[in-house]
């Protein structure tokens, strides 16, 4: 079958202002977007930048927006989109476009690392040369945050992001501090919910849930932002 | 621009990342990573890390390093398997200290399971042996180790090719390449240099591997005049997803999954009775091909199945999520209710840049170091893994040789001075992009690319001959040749994929020669090479290593001997 993707196009180099290209990729049924767009990078226009690498959902290289939801480009098929006329593949919204789908991933990563008290990440005291103990149950309180892959999807999804306060750490953010707070074996977690407490942290969300429905690993991200400003009022507001 | 350090590692893997934290106590490091660093295929890594932590129950490292060598058809230096299976418990709760987040047992401990080829007793039935997180062991334990190189302060250049080492008077003084967001030329001056890019999968039509797996590392190395080691020894998955070649896990099988012919037979029983589905990858992958060319595939396809649905859908979303999810999403399948259709992937390359245990380069890839040259994990051949990798010890060569490769890079680096630069050193890189675009040549990468992966899948792949080789020697040459007319439709400098990928065709089809070259020489077959008109393996002639090197008359070969110490070599049943 044919199929049409309409693709955001700009190119610093040579661009004034973004366009719209069209083009028309023979695909089936089971292809990956991923692929499409690779056939007309290597078949039709060499010029198309957008990133990829493990072309299975694990990287998280390829998150764009496509017919308007942020996603991964490998991890949509043509089939998915039987209904519609056209694919419509553009950037992740909220970063600044560098080329084409490509757009400037440093800010989410500055987030990223802005969960973590400055210096070390701490853990307890390990009391011997083996392992720390954690039970099956303290292990799965973070199970769900351990599967993000870092593709930035939910910043791209989130009203806050987008609009509220463009200055908000994020959801991606908000799930690594989870990560760690949630870990039995973590020593750190006030320093951590004292950074979420801040102005811009957890307490901009307002749930509107776009970064769980978004979400291409199926991370309840909502969910953790509760739980973590549930535990700032319960232990760090508790206690200060 | 020119940038100094004490050490720059290329590649941001698990091996790249773990070096650079260990380095990074004492020196200033600098990572370097055409992709994002987080975006490392070491990320994809799904069953686990062995080591004999003894959690589930007995075990000991010296079977460890039994089944490892057994496993590697005898090929592996056996002081280096000693290394690994030795070090590889202190590794894991060096990680587990780090914050990594094992599955724990009912003891709080870390979860072990089983994994294919790996035993109790020197080879008496399986044991738990893989520490895991679910099925996203390497995405957790590279999440760690990226975590602690920020907070440590590791600076790390994203969507950077390195093109080519440096060396003056016989000493690596550093890296180079441009970088890809402007297109403009970098150069990194250090002491030391680590090379760590991982695997050349893509030079296949079916592989597991990322895009990235372009055999970068190799490149620069031979190019640097260091030869590659055993790159005839290709490992090929049993379980790719039919079609896609997209990995399912041996944790699938390692928790109860097996694996099923046409006609619904378990046929690993016909071809290892004692481990059955966890016998090691290059017998399975031969069993299932073989199952395939005797007619007995699944609906005369070229397909076997992989059956979970036994194990319940508690059990797969605990253990095998990612795995479901793959194939939720790509062949629309509940692994609870339906068995999956696979077939052999490429998977890894157990050959390399020769090391020595402290991960330095042997330039001659017998015993002479190459001075501030450093490479570990996949991308490197100490040789622990032989013919033939076990599954889960892939992370911990990444981490053993890792960490061994960064403590000897601060040790180097209190030691040395900065070796000088050549002149001009960015010149080199800028003329390189300049005479690509400047190109008129009607060649594309994506046409060569086509014909070099149908070419490795068709005459190079788990069984070879004479015939097919000698076939595809000449048309990777071929290729080469025609690589040189390559043509750039796209003139712009700003994240030139076009370009990318230009060079890493060319770091493919140089992967391709060596691992064809070589499997042309070795007429015997051992470990995951597989010559149907050598079909025993022959230890009296080829119980050694293959060192390739690149002159200027083309390719050479030569040959080094094998470290047996304890355990000497024997028949291979499982």
């Amino acid at each position: 079958m044919l199929v049409k993707l309409k693709v955001f196009r700009f190119d610093p180099e040579r661009d004034k202002a973004p366009r719209y290209d069209s083009f028309y990729v023979e695909a089936k049924p089971t292809d990956r977007i991923l692929d499409l767009l690779n056939k007309i990078r290597w078949e039709q226009d060499g010029s198309l930048a957008y990133r990829m690498s493990c072309a299975h959902g694990i990287c998280g290289s390829d998150g764009m927006t496509i017919n308007g939801v942020s996603e991964l480009a490998c991890q949509k098929l043509v089939r998915d989109y039987e209904e519609s006329k056209e694919v419509l593949v553009e950037p992740l919204s909220v970063f600044t476009v560098v080329k084409d789908l490509v757009v400037d991933m440093e800010p989410f990563f500055e987030q990223e690392k802005a969960v973590h008290p400055p210096g070390k990440i701490a853990l307890l005291q390990p009391v011997s040369n083996r392992e720390n103990l954690q039970s099956i149950e303290e292990r799965a309180l973070f199970d769900d945050d351990i599967k993000c892959i870092m593709c930035a999807c939910c910043v791209s999804a989130c009203p806050i992001s987008q609009k509220e306060d463009p200055a908000y750490v994020g959801p991606a953010a908000i799930v690594r501090a989870h990560r760690y707070i949630f870990d039995s074996r973590i020593k750190d977690s006030m320093e951590r919910l004292t950074i979420m407490d801040k102005p811009h942290g957890a307490w901009s969300c307002k749930s509107y849930f776009k970064c769980t429905q978004v979400c291409p690993k199926e991370i309840q991200v909502t969910k953790h932002v509760l739980e973590v400003k549930r535990r700032i009022l319960n232990e760090l507001r508790q206690k200060t | 621009m020119i940038h100094q350090y004490d050490a720059v590692i290329v590649g941001a893997g698990i091996a790249g990342l773990t070096a650079a934290l260990k380095a990074s106590e004492t020196c200033r490091v600098a990572v370097v990573s055409k992709i994002y660093a987080s975006r490392s295929h070491s990320g994809a890594a799904q069953g686990g890390m062995a080591a004999a932590l003894g959690n589930e129950e007995e075990d000991h490292w010296e079977w460890h390093m039994f089944d490892t060598v057994k496993g590697s058809d005898y090929l592996a230096d056996q002081d280096m398997a000693e290394i690994l299976a030795r070090e590889a418990p202190e590794c894991v709760i060096e990680l587990e200290h780090l914050g990594v987040p094992f599955s724990r047992n009912g003891q709080g401990k870390i979860d072990q399971r089983r994994f294919g080829g790996h035993t109790r007793n020197f080879g008496e039935a399986p044991v738990k042996r893989s520490c895991y997180a679910s099925d996203r062991t390497g995405r957790v334990i590279m999440d760690a180790l990226y975590d602690h190189c920020m907070v440590r302060g590791v600076k790390i250049f994203n969507e950077v090719f390195a093109r080519q080492l440096l060396v003056t008077n016989g000493k690596c003084c550093g890296v180079g390449g441009y970088v890809l967001a402007t297109g403009e030329p970098i150069v990194f001056q250090a002491k030391a240099v680590l090379l760590a890019t991982g695997g050349c999968g893509k030079i296949f039509k079916t592989a597991s591997t990322a895009f990235a797996a372009t055999g970068d590392c190799g490149q620069l190395a031979l190019d640097a005049g260091v030869p590659l080691e055993d790159m005839e020894f290709v490992q090929f998955h049993p379980t790719g997803i039919y079609g896609l070649g997209i990995l399912v896990s041996e944790a699938a099988r390692a928790e109860g999954g097996i694996l099923r012919n046409g006609k619904g037979e378990r046929f690993m029983e016909r071809y290892a009775p004692t481990l059955k589905d966890l016998a090691p990858r290059d017998i399975i992958s031969r069993a299932i091909l073989t199952e395939i060319r005797e007619g007995r595939g699944v609906n005369g396809k070229d397909y076997v199945l992989l059956d979970l649905t036994h194990l319940g859908k508690e059990q797969l979303e605990q253990k095998l999520s990612e795995v479901t999810g793959f194939v939720k999403t790509y062949l629309g399948i509940e692994a609870d209710k339906t068995p999956i259709p696979v077939a052999p992937t490429c998977h890894y390359m157990m050959g390399g840049i020769p090391t020595d245990a402290q991960g330095r380069v042997l330039a001659d890839g017998q015993a002479k170091v190459f001075a501030g040259l450093y490479a570990a994990g996949e991308c490197a051949c100490v040789s622990v893994h032989g013919a033939n990798r076990l599954g889960t010890n892939s992370l911990v060569d990444l981490v053993v040789f890792g960490r061994r490769a960064g403590a000897d890079i601060a040790k180097y680096v209190a030691e040395n001075q900065l070796p000088p630069l050549p002149e001009n050193p960015e010149d080199l890189f800028a003329s390189e992009i300049k005479s690509f675009l400047e190109s008129s040549g009607k060649e594309t990468t994506a046409f060569i690319r086509e014909d070099m992966q149908r070419t490795m899948s068709q005459m190079c792949n788990v069984f070879r001959d004479e015939a097919d080789l000698t076939k595809a020697l000449g048309k990777i040459r071929d290729l080469k040749t025609n690589n040189r007319s390559l043509g750039i439709s796209y003139k712009g400098l700003a994240f030139n994929y076009e370009l990318e990928d230009a060079f890493e065709l060319g770091n493919m089809l140089k992967a391709a020669e060596t691992i064809v070259f070589s499997a042309l020489q070795r007429k015997e077959s051992r470990g995951a090479h597989y010559r149907s008109d050598y079909p025993n393996r022959d230890d009296t002639r080829w119980l050694k290593h293959t060192l390739v090197f690149q002159t200027s008359n083309g390719l050479e070969v030569q040959y080094k001997s094998v470290v047996v110490t304890r355990f000497e070599p024997k028949a291979r049943t499982y």
